[in-house]
């Protein structure tokens, strides 16, 4: 039972530091561009390994911040919610592991996710649809799950990987920019160099929409989330709480919800865009997450 | 020559070996240890608030003498508790007493209506709840410790540097099974 986890962690640890130096290598190419667009390659590449060097730190040290600022989640304290708190602190006695920070997402829609860089430094969100939904023994399949992401360092990965996707978005945004107004300011050469970087800049744009999206996948497999929710089944012993929760939490994700986030998707415990696309064949073989049922169907076989 | 280099790798091996299985052994005896700290803490918090809850329930249940005598039984018992099955028997002496005066607590709606009580509920059920998990991860250390201590070739390092197997954190097995099953309302409706 230890060592596959081991293996697990290990794994986790290998592929954020090759996602970081797939990264490096993006952001030295885009500097090599800017460096001929602005006339000076090594101040180019100087310049994107700032930024890059910046993104690094924010991804790792405030990556938690990032993701719950754009969930929308608020930190809440023992005071405020003692029986969340009390469910939260009793899965971390199981799991043998630090207390993490709890957040709130107000809204109706049950789902919740974790995320930060390790089990010291980590959080974990419920919406408080999910709390009014789930009795105890629920509450406690869900909150296991999550703490079996932290416990896995799934968390330092889908974290780094979403801040810098969501850079990508950023930089892919600015790099359309630049082909309105590139060849505006510049001269004489506008019509040869110009028209070339145009041409480049296009091509990474086109590049870089698919490399995003793969890049997710990477993040949060499939093979992850049985992993979790065996862990989690490990944990409370009990694994028709979780099994349930995950039924209940299928059933009641709405279109449009107001959780809704291509980025953030691959977190939740259970996709929350699937009201959307329900009935859709192609939404279970591109989704993230395996199909609800599947896992309930491996909860209850354990 | 050749039988010198033999002789030293076997000699690596088993030095290697020694120390591999010492630090394993070291590392797994911190957790049990940290694994039954965790218990003791919970344990000490949940019998610091069971005056509280004998003083809050006292007016309200005239006719459950009986129960309330049993949770203070229970505090007793555990403070003069030295050995681990002894904390263990206050434990479950203590468990069964609560669930027993929340599911009677049913009947007295002006309790249930009490803030103090409602606090008091919350709190418990939520300790009973992280001792329960700290009890079975206490339990799942011991096992993997025992197994150590037992098995070959880590049963003569264990000899060798004084490990021993623990007990589990569990009463008898007779009594435990003689435990009354009550239904407990408390955190289902949540």
């Amino acid at each position: 039972m230890m060592d596959p986890i081991y293996g697990r962690i290990a794994a986790n640890k290998r592929r954020t530091f090759f996602l970081f130096f797939l990264y490096a290598v993006l952001f030295a190419l885009i500097g090599y561009f800017i460096g001929i667009y602005i006339g000076d390659i090594v101040v180019g590449i100087i310049l994107a390994g700032l930024v890059f060097i910046v993104l690094f730190l924010i991804s790792i040290y405030s990556g938690q911040n990032v993701v719950t600022r754009m969930a929308g989640a608020k930190e809440v304290s023992k005071q405020q919610e003692p029986y969340l708190y009390n469910t939260v602190e009793a899965l971390s006695i199981a799991a043998g592991k630090p207390m993490p920070k709890i957040y709130i997402i107000e809204t109706e829609v049950p789902n919740a996710f974790a995320a930060g860089r390790n089990p010291q430094n980590s959080i974990i969100a419920v919406t408080r649809g999910l709390m009014n939904r789930l009795n105890r023994q629920e509450l406690e399949g869900v909150i296991a799950h999550e703490m079996a992401h932290i416990n896995n360092y799934d968390v330092l990965l889908a974290t780094v990987a979403i801040v810098l996707a969501g850079t990508i978005v950023f930089v892919s945004v600015i790099a359309r920019r630049m082909m309105f107004f590139g060849g505006l300011g510049r001269g004489g050469r506008r019509s040869g160099q110009g028209q070339l970087i145009m041409i480049i800049v296009l091509i990474i744009v086109a590049i870089l929409a698919p490399i995003f999206a793969q890049l997710l996948k990477f993040a949060i497999s499939r093979q992850r989330e049985y992993m979790a929710d065996a862990t989690a089944a490990n944990f409370t012993g009990y694994p028709e709480g979780l099994a349930s929760a995950l039924e209940k939490i299928t059933n009641q994700q709405v279109k449009d919800s107001p959780i809704e986030n291509k980025a953030l998707e691959g977190l939740y415990i259970v996709n929350p865009s699937l009201g959307a696309r329900s009935g859709n064949r192609a939404s279970v073989l591109f989704s993230t997450h395996p199909p609800a049922e599947e896992r309930v169907k491996r909860l209850r076989a354990m | 020559m050749e039988s010198t280099h033999v002789l030293l790798a076997v000699l690596v091996v088993i030095v290697l070996t020694i120390i591999f299985s010492y630090n394993r052994l070291v590392a797994m005896r911190n957790m049990a240890d940290k694994a039954y700290s965790n218990i003791d803490t919970l344990l000490q918090k949940r019998f610091d608030l069971v005056p509280n809850l004998v003083n809050t329930v006292k007016g309200y249940m005239e006719h459950e003498r009986e129960l309330l005598e049993a949770i203070t039984r229970a505090r007793t018992e555990w403070l003069n508790a030295s050995t681990i099955q002894e904390n263990a028997g206050a434990d479950q002496t203590a468990e069964r007493a609560l669930k027993s005066l929340f599911a009677v607590s049913e009947n007295y709606p002006d309790l249930k209506a009490n803030q103090n009580f409602m606090m008091l509920q919350e709190e418990l059920v939520g300790i009973e709840n992280k001792i329960a998990y700290a009890r079975q991860r206490y339990n799942r250390t011991v096992m993997a410790i025992n197994t150590a201590v037992q098995k070959f070739p880590t049963n003569l390092i264990a000899r060798l540097f004084k490990f021993e197997t623990r007990e589990y954190f569990a009463v008898e097995s007779e009594r435990a099974r003689s435990a009354p099953e009550i239904n407990m309302q408390g955190g289902e409706d949540k």
